[in-house]
């Protein structure tokens, strides 16, 4: 089916039940229970989530297939943000052209740092993409504040031309970016028993979106330019020496992967019309290498993972605190109980970046996949012990 | 005139004269045996001809063209395949698809974003491809990971690879370097056929005299970086400049 395999198809549909069933996955615990600070079924994280997976599933196209490593594709995820804002500023609230507009400006930002920074590959390409996602960082903070408002960042206000829409609503209020009429902060509310689940409007445009481009990176994958791609990180060698100039293919690679950096800015802008200068610093684009990482680099579902298992630490470890320590270990006798916490207390709350730390290093070290190898040796796992219950004869089929 | 014409090439590095004066033509159809000691500037030779190095001094013509300040997959383009020393090919991928790039090249010859349609939703390229393993006698092994390989499994898909691109000059630098012995009776074997039944120059750098005196038509002694004889295999058998070349003087 859409001229995937049945595989692909199988995978496109396992990370379609997963965004469009995440109000109820993330919201597992009832909202008065003691876990419920777990639950991450809410707009504004969900959206994050996908949001940050569109930015990686992005990423793994240049990185997971050309093996070239980008410091700085977070320039084009704030390149992305501005030019979404500014829409709203000057066109009007609805988020389609904002969307369009942020992944064509990034686009062709993505193609003059590309052009300049593929001329060498390596350590030598990571730098240049480094320096150049540092300079726009430093441009948007202070030169170019005509454009980027500085350290403030970029803001709606009411005095925006909004050619197509209105400067201030009815009520004197700025008005709120839509969909063609459908409010983007527009959320339902759906209670059952103890548990409340929350459908939001630019949750489900978002997770769509996520569709969309997942669906396109197996194609990609699956396409000659992508086999072209993994060629050029296996052997470029043996690339020029069979008459194919790898530039332009690297350089299709980064453009396209800053297009769907420059998409996930739009989204970003389009779920909360504000830009700043942080979202194009460095950290960010450190980020995202990890979350393509962590979940696998040159999977297909990897990236979606990585980003959604970094944005759940972030904000959920990131929330407890010592007062939540000391009601979870409470039981305990006093001198324990104080111990215990303060044994935890540097890996919770602000600590979470250590929490991490950690287990970045452990998939590193003991799964070089990512999470899709640490999934795929449990069900090897699992496979192996049912075949080997079916028959003992413990054959094994060839390593393929 | 040979199909390819090197005339008075001369390449320096620091203060060693790698190659100095080198003339050499390569017959049409022929197959060319460059040999030589070890340093006698072999592989720089065959660097300058598919641009990987820009010789100093001299020309190198190609069918009539100069091949010099292409880079090496616009040498590749004019008809010049190479083959490595040590298999260069793409080890992360399947043996078909290591197959299906040179295809690939050779239809688009430049860059095409063809980014939306399967690898396998392109028949003439998967036929081909199919074809030249089955030649190559790897059909079976289609599907295997290319770096999983044995050493002169690589070197024939690399060959086969390189055929695939139809081209009329295939270089080929110790093609039987540290393979066993049946191994290299293969390959004499394969090049002996690529040799009698498709339209195309070899030359050949090779250590192996076995190698060079079952293939070769045509053969180049290279010592010290300059051409010492140009001559058919019978005559360089006996050649007492080429003994002494590679057994020193006192020999």
């Amino acid at each position: 089916m859409f001229g995937l395999e049945k595989k692909d198809m199988r995978m496109l549909m396992i990370v379609a039940i997963l965004t469009l069933c995440a109000p109820f996955i993330l919201n597992p615990f009832p909202t008065d229970s003691a876990l419920a600070q777990f639950n991450a079924g809410y707009p504004d994280l969900m959206q994050r989530f996908v949001i940050f997976g569109i930015f990686a599933i992005g990423f793994n196209i240049l990185f997971g297939l050309t093996g070239y490593l980008s410091f700085g594709h977070a320039a084009f995820l704030g390149v992305g943000s501005y030019s979404a804002v500014w829409m709203f500023k000057l066109l009007s609230m609805n988020v389609v052209p904002a969307i369009m507009l942020s992944v064509v400006i990034a686009g062709i930002f993505a193609l003059l740092i590309g052009y300049v920074s593929l001329r060498r590959s390596g350590i030598y390409f990571s730098i240049l993409t480094l320096a150049f996602a540092q300079m726009s960082f430093n441009l948007a903070y202070s030169v170019l504040t005509p454009i980027t408002n500085g350290e403030t960042g970029l803001q709606l206000t009411l005095e925006d031309p909004r050619v197509l829409g209105v400067s201030a609503t009815a009520d004197g209020s700025i008005p709120v970016t839509n969909l063609f009429g459908l409010e983007m902060r527009s959320t339902f509310e759906m209670a059952v028993g103890p548990w409340a689940f929350q459908f939001n409007a630019g949750y489900y445009l978002c997770a769509l979106i996520l569709l969309a481009s997942f669906y396109l990176s197996i194609r990609i994958f699956r396409s000659p330019f992508g086999m072209m791609l993994r060629a050029v990180k296996s052997n470029q060698q043996r690339m020029n020496y069979t008459g194919l100039n790898s530039r332009p293919y690297t350089l299709a690679a980064f453009v396209i992967s800053g297009m769907y950096a420059g998409l996930a800015g739009g989204l970003m802008a389009s779920m909360d019309p504000l830009a700043g200068a942080e979202r194009m610093q460095w950290t960010a684009s450190g980020e995202v290498v990890l979350m393509t990482i962590l979940g696998g680099a040159g999977t297909l579902i990897g990236p979606v993972l990585g980003a959604g298992f970094i944005k759940y630490f972030e904000n959920i470890f990131s929330k407890i605190n010592d007062n939540v320590l000391h009601s979870w270990f409470s039981f305990m006798p006093d001198g324990m109980e104080d111990f215990v916490v303060f044994v935890i207390h540097p890996f919770i709350g602000k600590g979470w970046h250590l929490t991490l730390g950690i287990l970045f290093m452990l998939v590193v070290i003991f799964l070089p996949g990512g999470l899709v190898e640490g999934g795929q040796r449990i069900a090897g796992w699992f496979k192996g012990r049912k075949s080997s219950e079916k028959s003992a004869s413990g054959k094994t089929n060839p390593a393929e | 005139m040979g199909i390819l014409e090197v005339k008075n090439v001369g390449k320096r590095f620091g203060g060693l004269q790698a190659l100095s004066e080198v003339n050499l033509s390569v017959k049409e159809n022929s197959v060319h045996a460059i040999i030589g000691p070890n340093g006698a500037g072999k592989s720089t030779l065959l660097n300058c001809l598919v641009g990987k190095l820009i010789p100093d001094t001299g020309s190198v013509m190609f069918d009539g063209q100069s091949v010099l300040g292409r880079a090496p997959y616009e040498i590749n383009q004019m008809g010049i395949s190479r083959v490595f020393q040590t298999p260069e090919i793409f080890g992360d991928l399947t043996v078909l698809e290591n197959m299906m790039i040179p295809c690939f090249a050779k239809r688009d010859g430049a860059f095409e974003l063809n980014a939306i349609p399967s690898v396998f939703s392109q028949k003439d390229i998967l036929e081909k491809a199919e074809n030249m393993l089955e030649e190559m006698n790897m059909a079976d092994k289609r599907h295997m990971h290319a770096a999983a390989m044995s050493r002169g499994d690589k070197r024939r898909l690399e060959i086969g690879m390189c055929l695939s691109q139809e081209p009329r000059l295939l270089l080929l630098d110790e093609p039987t370097a540290g393979m066993a012995r049946a191994d290299t009776n293969n390959t004499i074997d394969l090049l002996k056929q690529i040799s009698d039944e498709r339209d195309i120059t070899i030359a050949i750098i090779e250590h192996d005299m076995h190698v060079v005196f079952s293939l070769a038509n045509r053969i180049t002694v290279l010592a010290q970086g300059t051409p010492l004889v140009e001559d058919d295999p019978e005559n360089i058998r006996g050649n007492p400049k080429v003994r002494e070349a590679y057994l020193g003087e006192s020999a």
